[in-house]
């Protein structure tokens, strides 16, 4: 979606502010909401492309004023809601009011190490074979989906060139819905710094994205 | 934030939760209310913050970093497929199932970003810092990526091309520096402790011996 997550070549944010010796957290609430996402995301209720969508899907306006935990904060209470395993009364109330609703799993401490050092990768086999190979011009979708998508809006509509095939995944966009779909053959794709930013573009400069294949078209050599 | 004791001490029924902020007692209710339906465990929760904030950290990227500057066949297989030559080291996991090195060079730089969110590479890196997911570092990265470099105090020759990744599906990027010159004698060890978080987000460079005093 054109939410305000997706950032890429905006104006007026000021500096970047990198901070000394910066802590991993700066208060305990942000421990805690941490550790809340990643353990009620365990369950699989949703999907990590589900929280994604969550937290993009705030106001604008309050995603831009809202520090990062703050925004996973708002996302995780959104999606407890949306998903069934409590109501607003009870987040509001600190307590629960009525059952809880049936879970995949519950994240124990002892299975973290090796769960957590396993991954969850999401790559999956491919159903067909790539569309494009290693050094092919593509052109990028000039599209606007409403729902979850990971084509950044600077990228859209622009030639660029496959530079690495990293085989097929899981697509955000179904995956962020649950909705079932096909792998999708994933490309780092390479553009030249003008191509995206005309006479603004660092000289000599180039941005890749990883994107997904339903995001290309066939281009043109430049 | 300040805690607000002053306007509640002579009222006992606030008497528990006078001093949490809004947002410590909006979390506070939401672990007591997750806790009681079963969906968490407190021991869960305290693994998880244990392991992020004292595991897992770029002294975990310097030591790839180190390993790399030091074997040349360990480099190709690193910059040829990064996340099995990463577990060679026993590192890798959520956040980095897949695992992309990119190498600088002499007239080469590279620049992690991720615009639409926060991805970074958790196992060697570790949580990514404020300013990574913050949106002066997201908006300018890709659009004006030697100013912010400057930023950071770090003026590249004109000559040298800068390549930013931005992260955009579920691979996971992490720069691999030059080594600083000067250090052929220090052991893969010494070398580690040149390797900064920012040299392999590409927003710096490693340490040389003399600036590590």
């Amino acid at each position: 979606m054109n939410g305000a997550q997706d950032l890429g070549g905006a104006h007026g944010f000021g500096t970047v502010m990198p901070e000394a010796n910066e802590p991993v957290f700066h208060s305990e609430w942000e421990r805690r909401v941490f550790a809340l996402a990643l353990a009620v995301g365990y369950t699989g209720t949703w999907t990590l492309d589900g929280s994604r969508a969550a937290r993009e899907s705030l106001p604008p306006a309050e995603y831009l004023s809202a520090s990062y935990y703050e925004i996973w904060l708002a996302a995780l209470e959104a999606q407890i809601v949306a998903h069934g395993l409590a109501t607003q009364e009870e987040i509001a109330a600190g307590a629960s009011a009525g059952p809880a609703s049936p879970v995949k799993r519950v994240l124990r401490a002892e299975e973290i190490p090796p769960r957590f050092s396993a991954g969850f990768p999401s790559d999956r086999p491919p159903d067909a074979p790539a569309l494009y190979a290693v050094r092919d011009p593509v052109l990028t979708r000039n599209d606007h989906p409403i729902g979850h998508t990971r084509l950044p809006r600077y990228v859209r509509g622009r030639r660029g060139v496959i530079e690495r095939i990293h085989g097929a995944f899981v697509l955000p966009d179904a995956s962020a819905e649950r909705r079932d779909a096909p792998p999708q053959w994933l490309y780092t794709v390479g553009f030249e710094a003008t191509e995206l930013w005309g006479a603004s573009a660092d000289p000599g400069g180039r941005v890749t994205v990883a994107a997904f294949e339903g995001y290309l078209l066939p281009g043109t050599p430049q | 934030m300040a805690h607000d004791h002053d306007h509640h001490h002579d009222h006992p029924d606030h008497a528990h939760g006078s001093s949490l902020t809004p947002i410590e007692a909006r979390v506070r209710a939401l672990e007591s209310l997750l806790l009681e339906k079963g969906y968490v465990q407190a021991d869960a929760l305290d693994a998880l913050v244990e392991m992020y904030e004292t595991r897992i950290g770029p002294h975990n990227g310097a030591r790839v970093v180190a390993r790399a500057w030091t074997d040349p066949a360990y480099r190709e297989r690193l910059l040829a497929d990064g996340t099995p030559a990463i577990a060679e080291l026993g590192i890798g996991g959520r956040g980095g199932e897949h695992m992309v090195v990119v190498e600088n060079t002499a007239d080469s730089h590279n620049l992690v970003v991720c615009t639409l969110c926060s991805c970074y590479p958790w196992p060697v890196l570790g949580l990514p810092p404020v300013w990574y997911k913050a949106p002066p570092y997201r908006a300018r990265a890709v659009l004006d990526p030697r100013g912010v470099l400057a930023e950071f105090g770090l003026t590249l020759p004109e000559a040298t091309r800068i390549t930013v990744w931005d992260s955009t599906a579920e691979t996971r990027f992490m720069v691999l520096p030059l080594r600083p010159a000067g250090t052929e004698s220090l052991s893969e060890a010494e070398l580690a402790a040149l390797v900064t978080r920012d040299s392999m987000i590409g927003t710096g460079q490693p340490l040389t011996p003399e600036t590590a005093q």
